[in-house]
């Protein structure tokens, strides 16, 4: 078992939260792990990438070398972009449809929805709508993590337990809030994919 | 045991505590702020009290750092490799004073720059001291290496070195702890004379340190972080120091590597095992984070060894950090990329963040300034260096920390009038108050703004030395009370603020101007805990 993810998005959108849920999930399961974060002067509304790879063998580099990840998930649609040299042919990109607009030519939703689209294995998944839904707008990163959650290849009661580990010291409400997110995003893909079991180029949301 | 998920620079500080260091000192700097960090959030270090509190400075850090050895108990001392720079001075001295206790000095350099001035390799600091540097290759090698710099430290009595670089202190993995050790009880140093650097004793402390060299060396050959592998291919050798053997070893995935390998994890260099690597091959490849140290030792002047590829010949690039890729191309592997990055993609610089009370003073300061040509102020390291990029195109220089003070003096001596220094609270108190006192001594006509955000904003909002004081320190130093002014940089103040900076701008004196209003991050996480509560 090995998996190489790129998380990515803006300083400040809560990347590395997804990260530590993935790495405790992967703990649970006693793989190797290894992930790489930014911090410093990106984390000031910069673009954010980290570098998470999992593997039940020893795992060398804490970089993964381009075009070998199997996953790129962004919690913002330009960011996803920032990354395809580091995925591989048949990776997956599963990003979040809302823009984060802090920089002044940020460019048309429409364009960068068809660069999307030409990646074969691609999901656009409305966190935001998703999160809204369920009562909880400040957990759209989790919502992600739960859509992304099938192709990471560990089983949900170890995302679950990993959710437990983060939000545990904010109280119950504030795990219990988490995991249904979690749960929203993955049965909103699961649905997506069978469903449409042959066409996962339309877009969600 | 199970594992601790741990950041390289966690899993130093991990180290630290488990090698029963009695205190850690430190200023936050990207890469080196997380270590001190998680010993400020370490319950085992609350309760056995460790000292653990931000100094003023890098100097100050390893001075103290320096003491607590002094008295026979561990220290640990952190900072980023500029940092260095401004601890130079008890930093090279440490080494003739030697240690009673063990001392791990822990600096973290920059490769790529990602958020710093510049990308220089402390292990040239380690030559130029005369004392071993531990480079780890891994999180488990940052807290194993650290565990036994004390030891390495206590044995000959000297400062250890412990060099790490940003991809391994940013990133996680699980490391393996060793057993604890008991704190050190205060034991004052044997000989009266050895922390006394008078040129007598100074002289008889330098012959004891050269004498140790060759012990040194001896420690790195057979240090068990060193290690040389052999290889069936002897076409070709391999030397990676630091994170490079990870990079070697992710290009042969089954681990089986055909060319002899030499891994260099501990200096001064293991000149016998270099020597076998450079003997037994016909060409060898040099993989080093940071600067072609060894290549260029390695080439000497003479040019009459092996072949030797790496940064001098173009085989990787001469500036920024190692990847996989970088390496993987230097072996002659290759490798295939995904699809290239759309055009549409553009660059998302950071910037400050919404409501940062940089970006009204910055609005002020713009409209003051109006009048004038721009190029006339100086500033600083900080978040507010952000002001050099647009929307706010408000800061013309960023140097080093308090630079901003002391060039805008410099350039008052030549008459360019008025000159502005803009430099954080954090900033001012590390290296920019003794700036002010040259411009009191010489009524310099300068206008120094502290944009005071009451916090260490740029590497995470760590304590700042002085919240409070600034205006008491500025005219303690000597500056007059009546050009010593407060203003609160508010978009609703703007008119008061415009106004303010003007009279001081005219002001043909020093003067300073506090712009003082609370970081927004660090003020939304204050009211965040107190909800909480």
């Amino acid at each position: 078992m090995k998996k190489d993810i790129i998380l990515a998005g803006v300083g400040g959108q809560g990347i590395l939260t997804i990260a530590a849920s993935i790495g405790l999930a992967a703990l649970e399961e006693n793989l190797e792990l290894k992930q790489a974060e930014v911090h410093g002067m990106s984390q000031r509304g910069g673009a954010v990438q980290s570098h998470l790879r999992i593997s039940d063998k020893d795992i060398a580099s804490d970089l993964i070398p381009l075009g070998k990840a199997d996953l790129v998930l962004s919690v913002e649609p330009l960011e996803s972009l920032r990354y395809l040299p580091y995925l591989c042919p048949d990776g997956w990109l599963v990003t979040n449809s809302t823009p984060f607009v802090n920089i002044p030519d940020y460019p048309e939703m429409e364009d960068i929805r068809r660069e999307i689209q030409k990646i074969q294995h691609h999901l656009i998944v409305d966190a935001d709508r998703i999160s809204k839904d369920i009562g909880s707008t400040r957990s759209s990163n989790i919502v992600m993590l739960g859509a992304a959650s099938s192709f990471i290849g560990l089983e949900t009661s170890l995302f679950e337990a990993g959710i437990d580990r983060i939000f545990r010291g904010k109280g119950e409400a504030v795990v219990r809030m988490n995991i249904r997110a979690f749960q929203a995003g993955r049965e909103y893909v699961e649905m997506k994919l069978s469903g449409k079991s042959k066409s996962y180029n339309n877009s969600a949301g | 045991m199970k594992k601790l998920l741990l950041l390289g620079d966690e899993a130093i500080a991990q180290g630290g505590l488990d090698a029963g260091i009695s205190g850690i000192y430190a200023y936050p700097g990207t890469p080196s702020t997380e270590i001190m960090e998680y010993v400020q959030g370490s319950s085992e270090a609350a309760e056995r009290n460790i000292q653990r509190e931000w100094s003023a400075n890098e100097k100050t850090a390893l001075e103290a750092s320096l003491g607590l050895a002094y008295t026979g108990k561990r220290a640990m001392v952190c900072m980023k490799h500029v940092g260095l720079n401004v601890a130079a001075d008890p930093f090279m001295n440490s080494a003739l004073t030697g240690v009673n206790g063990g001392l791990v000095i822990v600096v973290a350099d920059d490769p790529s720059m990602h958020s710093s001035q510049n990308e220089q390799d402390s292990r040239y600091y380690g030559k130029f001291a005369l004392i071993p540097v531990l480079e780890p290759s891994n999180q488990q090698e940052a807290y194993d290496m650290t565990y036994a710099g004390f030891d390495l430290s206590e044995k000959y009595k000297i400062p250890v070195m412990l060099r790490i670089t940003t991809r391994l202190s940013h990133s996680r993995a699980g490391i393996k702890t060793k057993e604890k050790k008991r704190e050190k009880k205060l034991v004052l140093p044997e000989d009266p004379g050895q922390f006394i650097l008078l040129p007598t004793f100074a002289r008889i402390r330098y012959k004891g340190l050269l004498a140790l060299q060759p012990n040194l060396r001896k420690e790195a050959e057979e240090s068990p972080f060193n290690v040389y592998f052999d290889g069936k291919d002897r076409s070709f050798g391999i030397i990676a120091c630091g994170i490079a053997y990870n990079y070697v070893m992710e290009n042969y995935p089954d681990r089986i590597i055909p060319y002899p390998l030499l891994k260099i994890s501990q200096y001064p260099f293991p000149v016998e095992m270099i020597r076998k690597i450079t003997e037994t091959c016909t060409a060898v490849l040099v993989l080093e984070d940071g600067y072609p140290f060894l290549e260029e030792m390695l080439i000497g002047l003479q040019k009459k060894g092996i072949p030797v590829k790496g940064r001098l010949d173009g085989t990787i690039p001469r500036d920024g950090e190692l990847n996989p890729n970088i390496v993987s191309d230097a072996l002659g592997i290759g490798y295939e990329k995904g699809k290239p990055v759309p055009g549409l993609v553009t660059n998302r610089p950071p910037a400050l963040c919404k409501g940062c009370s940089h970006a009204d003073l910055f609005t002020a300061l713009n409209e003051t300034l109006r009048k004038y040509k721009p190029g006339r102020v100086f500033s600083d390291i900080g978040c507010y260096t952000l002001g050099a990029l647009p929307p706010f195109n408000s800061i013309n220089t960023c140097v080093d920390m308090g630079a901003s003070v002391t060039m805008a003096i410099g350039a008052a001596d030549a008459g360019l009038i008025p000159s502005i220094a803009v430099i954080g609270d954090s900033t001012f108190t590390h290296s920019g108050m003794t700036g002010l006192l040259d411009a009191v001594n010489k009524n310099s006509p300068v206008t120094i703004i502290i944009s005071d955000n009451s916090t260490t904003g740029m590497t995470g909002g760590q304590k700042s030395s002085a919240t409070g004081r600034l205006e008491s320190i500025c005219t303690g130093i000597g500056v007059n009370p009546a050009h010593v002014r407060v203003l609160n940089p508010l978009r609703k103040e703007h008119e008061t603020n415009v106004a303010i900076i003007k009279e001081e701008i005219e002001y043909r004196g020093v003067s300073v101007v506090i712009a003082q209003r609370e970081c927004i991050q660090t003020a939304a996480r204050r009211k965040r805990k107190a909800k909480q509560k």
